[in-house]
């Protein structure tokens, strides 16, 4: 144990927490007085340099991880890397949208929960031992409750957060209940030593009941069927950027964790240079065992794409039905981490694992592709839903009834989001998809791979239809109501600013698979 | 030089959709004109320039290092006359789309933003960046059918933008699933095809690229989208739907399902209701469809919608011609490409803006009553000419492209060429129908009818109709009188795709 590596470790959580702290003694020491604009102005500044230092702070942590007697707690660089990189530069945005928001009077109690539950989402994106998860994940959620019920006024906003908070605590029971049952099959709680002693021991029908059961607590986190009925309720009564926050950046840290868990032999095979992770001698075996968690995910892919898409199409309300193709997309990501953990064991005997372990880091990496640019979208997304709701006090779709008339920007803004996460080219949603399924097709060959990328396109299609929906009242179908709808320069100029980097990406798409990369393995 | 008519439309509709003011109309209409003339300049240029050359790669840069994607545009003799069609039918649409006055703007950005995307797909030589041009056309036809279109528009907007949606998935999943096979290093359409893809495989993905592409081309069972849309876009769209987006499905079909996947062209082991490849397979589609949009052009009450399943029809016809896989057959697919991309539309200028702008209906019932060729003239011998061209009579583009699938046809299999020969047939009557009903009905007037008549003139024909339908109909008689301008830069570029097949 050294202190010193624990510090440069977790610089980018503990610059983040000083940022939290900073937050509340500016806004209720410094500017308590001030008008509430100038508050929410100073708080989200003062929170977006904390994620400035942090962002700082990954990249001066380099590859150096943290680990006792061999045992690793934070692995660094790499997938962790991108991860928090992704998460700090996420919740820099969300904050940006907080301008012109009035939802609440208690602006640095606000952005320090959005900073501490961040930092929550930077542990969990780099842990690597059960019990730093479940601490990451807890700081992470408890955060996500607060923000939730941040409305006060609201009734919905208090209902949304109590049935989190609920689904949450029981998700959380069944989280830990797998973790005992790890600890008890391999008695060790870093990843790597339970994917080795499970590997040397062979599969049991316990392993299937603990890997159901920390399924159940992630599917949670990143709301996939069946798990996911908190997530219609949670994103229509929370407030704008809290909900925004919850389908953006819990949504990275949480595939992140998924990532790690899936492919933690990644670890194991990977030539780190160091003799920290020690290079297991029968990877094959470590495969083979693990792939049952691939199973599982799968059917909670297939899942999640079908409910997600087909109940979005019911929808009035165009938070839920966001919440609905938050649904699904988490379908589509989560058939990339499947069919990689399922398929590395019996497709690849006789190649190596180098082999095998670049073909993972590819997934993870289509994997994170995907995650980011879709948070950021969503994060866009709830902006202009956020801005029409102010206007018009609902965000039923007949609220976007002739914004092409009413905000021009915002109507454009919103056509370029909807029609990237549907997946049109040349915007970065397509990309994502591609990339993803790309990813997919080249790891396993074969029939079920073949079909279950088919079912996903084809399900991408049927989005089309409900993203068209929002976009028809917003361009086509004539308006009782044209009054310009008005938005401040601060959020029309991050929502364009968003909109453009979509379509930038989209015309360059190797630009973020680059960054990625340059995480190395 | 070919390659600026993709970033000329892309930049005018930038520069249109945000920077133009929706009031006055006239000046986006100016604009949006320009620019369609610039494209159509680039690619006369383009055309000329190519004479004699054969494919010839225009940018080759890569685009996506990590899967081997480029951006690679390429020219050869197909390329350049649909390049060449694409530049005539949008300066045409951009004509007869002078009277929009609502949201002008708006309109000639999504228009320009469609023919940008065509442009691409015609030009691109790597599949992926082909295919993202190809999604680039989809969305804006939904939004220029449902903000501007006339009956039931939103119904059938929607219901075009799924279908080619649903199709385009299904290109992707081939696309996909070739690339994830081939495991090579480059997906470029002349890489990919020299890979050297598994024929088990080629066997079940052809289909599926197939029919995805066909699905845009009108292939019956799939082309009810066709109809519709035809019918309730507005004229300009009506024009670019049948005169090139159909023909975007058509390329694909040739240029990605044949061209790479040719043997899932080859005889299956066994043979079920005569059926014995896929090739008899969709040549039986291609001739049913070629009848059935006849015979049902033939019962159409409504004008345009006589029109809309003509496409149907006229489509057939270049699916049968890319199915004969012989020399002669596939020239004449690609020749009616052209040939159906001016008169179609010219035919909805007629119907969709000439007339009806001036008598507000589209039923055959109340048209009769209206003696439009006395009333008319200028229109009443526009459709005499767009109609004889339509039924392929010698002389116009129609005739020595449905000659040459015809015999292509007959080498292959005569009995394609007797179904087809029955949807000319049919052809004949359902124009010669529309022309007698619309035109030149022998309904009697009454002389307080011609008194009301005389009271009520139509609008006089405006220049850009003029222009418009002298832009189309010196095209298709130029082609159909010398047809060697096309057929000497299709038949090398043919020539090549089928000599990579063997």
């Amino acid at each position: 144990m050294n202190y010193a590596d624990l510090f440069r470790a977790t610089l980018p959580e503990t610059a983040l927490e000083i940022a939290a702290l900073l937050v509340l003694i500016v806004d209720l020491g410094v500017v308590r007085k001030a008008a509430l604009q100038t508050r929410v102005a100073v708080a989200s500044l003062v929170g977006i340099a904390g994620c400035i230092v942090a962002i700082w702070g990954v990249y001066a942590a380099g590859k150096a991880g943290f680990s006792i007697n061999g045992e690793v707690l934070l692995s660094a660089g790499s997938i962790a890397g991108v991860a928090q990189v992704g998460i700090l530069v996420l919740t820099a945005v969300t904050l940006l949208l907080l301008v012109g928001e009035e939802f609440t009077k208690h602006v640095g109690e606000y952005v320090a929960v959005v900073l501490m539950a961040a930092a929550g989402g930077l542990i969990i994106s780099a842990a690597q031992d059960l019990l730093v998860i479940f601490i990451g994940l807890e700081l992470l959620s408890l955060g996500l409750y607060i923000l939730t019920a941040f409305a006060k006024k609201s009734g919905k906003s208090a209902e949304a957060a109590m049935k989190y908070y609920l689904f949450g605590g029981m998700s959380a029971a069944f989280l830990l209940l797998g973790f005992s049952y790890f600890y008890g099959l391999s008695g060790t709680t870093s990843l790597l030593g339970i994917q080795n002693a499970i590997a040397k021991s062979g599969p049991t029908p316990l392993l299937y009941v603990a890997w159901i059961l920390v399924v159940a607590g992630l599917g949670f986190k990143i709301a996939a069927v069946p798990f996911h009925l908190w997530a219609p309720d949670t994103y229509e009564g929370a407030p704008a950027p809290a909900a925004a926050f919850i389908a953006s950046v819990s949504k990275v840290a949480s595939f992140t964790l998924l990532i790690s868990f899936s492919f933690s032999w990644l670890r194991v095979n990977l030539p780190t240079g160091g003799d920290e992770y020690a290079l297991l001698a029968n990877a094959q075996a470590c495969f083979d065992t693990w792939h049952g968690l691939g199973t599982i995910l799968l059917v909670v892919a297939v899942a999640s794409m079908v409910v997600g898409n087909l109940a979005a199409i019911a929808q009035v309300s165009v938070r839920r039905l966001l919440a609905y193709s938050a649904i699904a997309h988490a379908g589509y990501i989560l058939l990339g981490i499947g069919v990689q953990a399922s398929y590395d064991g019996p497709g690849y005997i006789g190649i190596s694992a180098t082999t095998a372990a670049d073909a993972a880091l590819r997934s993870a990496n289509a994997v994170l592709y995907y995650i980011l640019t879709y948070g950021l979208t969503t994060i866009g997304a709830f902006g202009v839903v956020s801005v029409v709701e102010r206007a018009t006090g609902s965000d039923r779709l007949d609220s976007f009834l002739g914004l092409h008339k009413r905000n021009p920007v915002l109507a454009a803004v919103l056509m370029v989001l909807f029609l990237s996460l549907a997946g049109i080219p040349p915007l970065v949603g397509f990309w994502a998809k591609f990339n993803l399924f790309a990813a997919v097709l080249n790891v396993g060959e074969g029939v079920v791979p073949f079909t279950l990328v088919a079912l996903a396109i084809a399900m991408s299609a049927v989005s089309l239809y409900y993203y068209l929906q929002v976009l028809k009242r917003a361009y086509v179908m004539p308006a009782a109501d044209e009054s310009p709808i008005k938005a401040s320069p601060i959020t029309t100029l991050v929502l364009v600013a968003i909109a453009a980097a979509v379509v930038v990406m989209g015309c360059f798409p190797a630009l973020l698979q680059n960054w990625i990369a340059s995480f190395g393995a | 030089m070919l390659s600026l008519t993709i970033y000329i439309s892309f930049i005018g509709a930038i520069v249109i959709g945000t920077l133009i003011p929706a009031n006055p109309p006239r000046i986006a209409r100016v604009l949006a004109l320009m620019v369609a003339v610039a494209g159509l300049a680039f690619a006369v240029a383009g055309f000329i320039a190519g004479a004699g050359q054969g494919s010839v790669v225009i940018v080759d840069k890569l685009w996506v290092p990590a899967m081997g994607i480029h951006y690679m545009l390429v020219a050869d003799g197909i390329s350049r006359v649909l390049v060449l069609l694409t530049g005539i039918a949008s300066v045409a649409g951009i004509l007869f789309s002078w009277n929009i006055e609502n949201r002008a703007n708006q309109f000639f950005a999504f228009y320009l933003v469609l023919i940008g995307g065509v442009y691409g797909v015609f030009l691109s030589g790597d599949l992926f960046l082909l295919f993202v041009f190809y999604e680039i056309a989809i969305v804006p036809k939904y939004f220029l059918i449902s903000i501007w279109g006339s009956t039931r528009r939103e119904y059938a907007a929607m219901k075009l933008a799924l279908f080619s949606f649903v199709g385009s998935a299904m290109v992707l999943i081939g696309l996909l699933a070739a690339y994830a096979t081939s495991g090579s290093q480059t997906t470029t359409l002349v890489g990919l095809a020299q890979a050297g893809l598994p024929v088990s495989f080629q066997m079940w993905c052809f289909p599926l690229v197939f029919v995805g592409f066909g699905i845009l081309a009108g292939m019956w069972p799939f082309h009810t989208w066709a109809p519709t849309g035809h019918v309730a876009a507005p004229t300009a769209a009506s024009m670019l739907l049948a005169g090139v987006v159909m023909k975007l499905g058509a390329y694909g079909c040739l240029r990605v399902a044949i061209g790479l996947f040719p043997h899932g062209l080859d005889p299956w082991a066994f043979t079920h209701f005569g059926l014995a490849s896929w090739r008899d397979v969709f040549a039986l589609l291609a001739v049913i469809g070629i009848i059935y949009g006849a015979l049902v052009a033939l019962a159409q009450t409504d004008f345009k919608f006589v029109i809309g399943y003509s496409s149907v029809s006229h489509m057939g016809f270049v699916l049968l011609g890319l199915v004969t896989l012989n020399q002669i057959g596939v020239d004449g697919a690609v020749l009616q490409m052209f040939s159906h991309g001016v008169i179609a539309g010219l035919l909805f200028a007629i119907v969709g803006r000439i007339v009806y702008d001036r008598t507000h209906t589209r039923q055959f019932g109340e048209l009769e009553h209206m003696h439009l060729a006395r009333r008319m003239p200028f229109a009443a011998w526009a459709f005499v000419l767009a109609g004889v061209a339509s039924m392929g009579l010698p002389g116009f583009s129609g005739f020595i492209a449905e000659l040459q699938v015809l015999v292509g046809a007959w080498r292959a299999n005569p009995l394609w060429t007797i179904g087809a020969g029955i949807g000319i047939i049919v052809g004949v009557a359902y124009t010669w129908r529309a022309l007698q009903k619309a035109f030149f009905s022998d309904i009697i007037p009454g002389a307080h009818v011609l008194e009301e008549e005389k009271a009520h003139p139509f609008a006089p024909i405006t220049w850009p109709e003029m222009a418009g339908v002298a832009l189309l109909g010196i095209s298709t008689l130029a082609v159909g009188i010398y047809p060697r301008i096309l057929l000497d830069q299709i038949e090398p570029a043919v020539k090549a795709l089928l000599g990579g097949l063997q």
